[in-house]
C-alpha cells in the first residue's frame, strides 16, 4: 500500500502516461507502418495523392483486386534472389558466433584467472580496439586480400568479423568469469586436474548463461554489420544488409523501391523474434558491464 | 595461472586480434604515406616525309606495369596525402586564412573542404546526440519505472527495437517515412503549407533529421542501463528525502541522479565511441550531399571502381587519432586507478 506521500497527483500521472505513450509510438510505430506498407504497391506506400491510401490501399486494390499484395516480397525474394543473401547472412552469423565464442571463452577465462599485470594491459588494448571504427581497418585488409586471392568470399569475412568481435567478447566474458568463484577450479586443480581439465569439467558446465548472452551480441554484430561486409564481399556472396544497400542504388531508378521495403521487413523479422525470446538476456548483457561500474 | 597456460589459452583470440586488428593498423599507416605510381610517359617523335615531325606523348604500358609490380605499395610521398586538399588541406586553409575578410567567409571556405565538412558533422552529431540520448533515456527510465508491472515488460520489449535493429535498416525505415510522399513527410508538407517542402533539401534540416535518428537509435541503450540502475536504488534514501520534505523533482535531482552517475559516465563513454563512427544513417538517409562523416569518407574512397586506398588510409589514420583523443580522458583515469592500486 503506497503511503500518501508516494501517491502521484493526477497531473503527474497523465504526464507520465503521455510520455510513455509518445515513446511507445516513436519506438514501435515505424516498424508496424513499414510492415503494413510492404504489402502495398509503391503508389500507396509513397502516396502523392493522399496519405490515407497507404492505410486503405486504393491503388493496390485497383491493381491486384485486394488491399494486400505479396508482390514486393515476390520481387525481392524470387526476382532479385534475396534468399541467397539470407542464406549468406545466416552462414556468416552462425560461424562468427561459433568461432568468437570458442576462442573468446578461452581468452576471457584466462584473463579472469591470471593475476599478472599484463592482463590489465591486454584488456586496455582490447578497449582501444573496441573504440576504433571497424571501417578504419578495411583499407588495411584490401591489398593483402587481393594479393592472396581471398577477397570476396565468406570465410575471409567471417574471420575478420570474429577478430573485430573479440575485444567486446573478451570484456564481457572476462567480467562474467570473474563472477564464477575461483575456488571451483582451484579445488579441481588440487584434485589433480590440469588447468584445461578444470576448465573443461568444472567451468564449462556452469558458464552457459554468460556465453549465451555474449553470443547474442556477437550475433547482432555480425548480423548488423554493413561497413565490413559491404567492402569485403563480392556481389554474389553479399549478406542481407549490403544487398539492401545495393537494392537502393538500382531500385530508385527502376521504381522498385517496394523490393527494398520487403527486404527490409524480411531482415527485421529475425531481430524481432530474437528480442521476443531473449529480452532478458539482452537486458542483462547491456547492464552487465555498467552496473558493476 | 602460469604464464605458459595463460599463453595457450589466450593464443587463439590474441592471434585473431593481432592479425586482423593490429597488423591492419600498421598496414593502414604504411599505405597512408605511399601514393599510387603515376603512369610512365614516353615521348615518341613521328616523322613522316613531306609532312614533318610530330611529337606524341603516350603511356608506356610496360614500364608502368613493371614499376607497379616492383613496388606494389606505390611511391613514398611522406605526409603529402595528409596535407592535400582531400584531407588536412593546409595550403587551402592558409589561403582562406589570409584572404578571408570575415569569420563567416573563412568558415564557408573551411566547410567546402571535404575533411572539415565531415569533421564538423561528425563532432556536431557526437556532441549533440550523446547528451540528448542520456536525458531522453533517463526520462524514459523514470517514466517506465513508475508503470504497472505488466506494462513494464511490454515497454522494454518495444523500446529495445530501435536499438537492436540494423542501423542501415532503421535509418531506411525512418527515411521512407520522412520522404515527401511518406507519412511524416506529407504531414510536414501540410504543416509547412509548402508543397515543395522537403527535409532532404536543406543542410540544416538534414542534420536535424540525422540527429533525431541518432537519439531514436541510442536512447533505448541509455534507458535499459538506467532502468537497471533504478532497480538498485535504496528505498530508505528516497524515504529519508521524503521525510525531509523534498519535492519529487528534488528527490530526482539529489537522490536518483547521483545514484545513477556512474552509469551516466558509462553510457556517455560507450555512446561517444559509437556516435563518432556514425556512418550507416548517412547512407540510409541518402544524406551525403548535406552531411558526411569521417567513416563515410573512408567508405566512399574505398568503394567504386577506383579504390583509393591511400586516401582512405590517411582518413582512417586521422579518424583513429580522433578516437584516441576522445578516449584519452578514460585511459588516463584507468591508468591512474591502476597506479593507485
Amino acid at each position: 500500500m503506497a503511503s500518501k506521500a508516494q501517491r502521484r497527483p493526477l497531473g503527474l500521472s497523465i504526464l507520465i502516461y503521455g510520455f510513455v505513450g509518445l515513446w511507445f509510438i516513436l519506438a514501435a510505430f515505424p516498424f508496424f507502418w513499414t510492415l503494413w506498407g510492404s504489402f502495398k504497391v509503391e503508389l500507396d506506400f509513397f502516396s502523392i495523392a493522399n496519405w490515407t491510401n497507404a492505410i486503405t490501399g486504393e491503388r493496390t486494390k485497383a491493381t491486384y483486386d485486394s488491399a494486400f499484395t505479396g508482390a514486393a516480397y515476390h520481387g525481392a525474394w524470387v526476382q532479385e534472389e534475396f534468399w541467397r543473401n539470407v542464406i549468406n547472412t545466416f552462414m556468416v552469423c552462425f560461424f562468427v558466433v561459433l568461432t568468437s565464442l570458442t576462442i573468446g571463452t578461452l581468452g576471457g577465462y584466462a584473463l579472469s584467472r591470471s593475476g599478472y599485470r599484463y592482463t590489465f594491459w591486454l584488456l586496455i588494448t582490447a578497449l582501444i580496439f573496441r573504440a576504433m571504427p571497424p571501417i578504419t581497418l578495411v583499407a588495411g585488409y584490401l591489398l593483402p586480400f587481393f594479393e592472396w586471392n581471398v577477397w570476396g568470399i565468406l570465410p575471409t569475412t567471417i574471420i575478420v568479423l570474429v577478430a573485430i568481435n573479440q575485444p567486446f567478447t573478451l570484456w564481457m566474458l572476462h567480467s562474467f568469469f570473474q563472477n564464477i568463484p575461483k575456488e571451483l577450479d582451484e579445488s579441481a586443480k588440487v584434485d589433480g586436474c590440469t588447468q584445461f581439465q578444470a576448465f573443461r569439467h568444472v567451468i564449462v558446465p556452469v558458464m552457459w548463461p554468460g556465453v549465451i548472452t555474449t553470443g547474442l551480441f556477437s550475433f547482432l554484430l555480425a548480423y548488423n554489420d554493413f561497413a565490413v561486409t559491404a567492402m569485403l564481399l563480392s556481389e554474389s556472396n553479399r549478406t542481407m544488409v549490403p544487398a539492401i544497400a545495393a537494392f537502393l542504388g538500382t531500385t530508385y531508378t527502376e521504381g522498385n523501391v517496394m523490393f527494398a521495403v520487403a527486404a527490409v521487413v524480411s531482415a527485421t523479422a529475425p531481430l524481432f523474434i530474437l528480442v521476443m525470446f531473449f529480452q532478458r538476456q539482452i537486458v542483462s548483457g547491456l547492464t552487465a558491464g555498467a552496473v558493476k561500474g | 595461472m602460469k604464464h605458459r597456460t595463460f599463453f595457450w589459452f589466450f593464443l587463439p583470440t590474441g592471434l585473431a586480434m593481432f592479425l586482423f586488428i593490429a597488423l591492419p593498423i600498421v598496414s593502414v599507416v604504411t599505405q597512408s604515406v605511399f601514393a599510387p605510381h603515376e603512369a610512365v610517359l614516353k615521348t615518341v617523335e613521328n616523322c613522316t616525309p613531306l609532312v614533318g615531325c610530330t611529337t606524341e606523348t603516350t603511356i608506356d604500358q610496360e614500364a608502368t606495369r613493371e614499376i607497379r609490380e616492383a613496388q606494389p605499395l606505390g611511391r613514398f610521398v611522406g605526409l603529402d596525402i595528409y596535407l592535400d586538399r582531400g584531407h588536412l588541406a593546409i595550403a587551402e586553409l592558409g589561403e582562406a586564412w589570409d584572404t578571408a575578410e570575415t569569420w563567416g567567409d573563412f568558415w564557408d571556405r573551411l566547410f567546402n573542404l571535404p575533411l572539415y565538412r565531415a569533421l564538423a558533422f561528425t563532432l556536431t552529431f557526437t556532441f549533440i546526440v550523446t547528451p540528448m540520448l542520456i536525458v531522453v533515456g533517463l526520462m524514459i527510465a523514470l517514466a517506465v519505472n513508475s508503470l504497472h508491472r505488466h506494462l513494464k515488460g511490454l515497454m522494454i520489449f518495444f523500446s529495445l527495437l530501435p536499438m537492436i535493429v540494423t542501423p542501415l535498416i532503421g535509418s531506411l525505415i525512418l527515411f521512407w517515412m520522412v520522404d515527401s510522399r511518406g507519412i511524416i513527410g506529407s504531414a510536414l508538407v501540410g504543416l509547412a503549407g509548402d508543397p515543395n517542402f522537403s527535409l532532404k533539401a536543406s543542410t540544416g534540416l538534414t542534420w536535424v533529421m540525422l540527429i533525431v535518428y541518432g537519439i531514436w537509435h541510442s536512447a533505448p541503450f541509455a534507458f535499459v542501463v538506467f532502468y537497471a540502475g533504478l532497480q538498485t536504488l535504496p528505498k530508505d534514501q528516497i524515504e529519508a528525502a521524503q521525510i525531509d520534505g523534498a519535492t519529487r523533482w528534488q528527490q530526482i535531482k539529489y537522490v536518483v541522479v547521483p545514484h545513477l552517475m556512474p552509469l551516466v559516465t558509462f553510457v556517455a563513454l560507450i555512446q561517444l565511441m559509437d556516435n563518432f563512427r556514425v556512418f550507416e544513417p548517412v547512407v540510409g538517409f541518402n544524406a551525403s550531399a548535406h552531411a558526411t562523416s569521417l567513416s563515410w569518407i573512408i567508405f566512399n574512397d574505398l568503394g567504386g571502381e577506383t579504390r583509393q586506398l591511400s586516401a582512405a588510409s590517411a582518413t582512417s589514420v586521422l579518424t583513429i587519432i580522433g578516437v584516441a583523443i576522445l578516449l584519452s580522458p578514460v585511459l588516463v583515469r584507468t591508468w591512474r586507478d591502476f597506479k593507485g592500486k
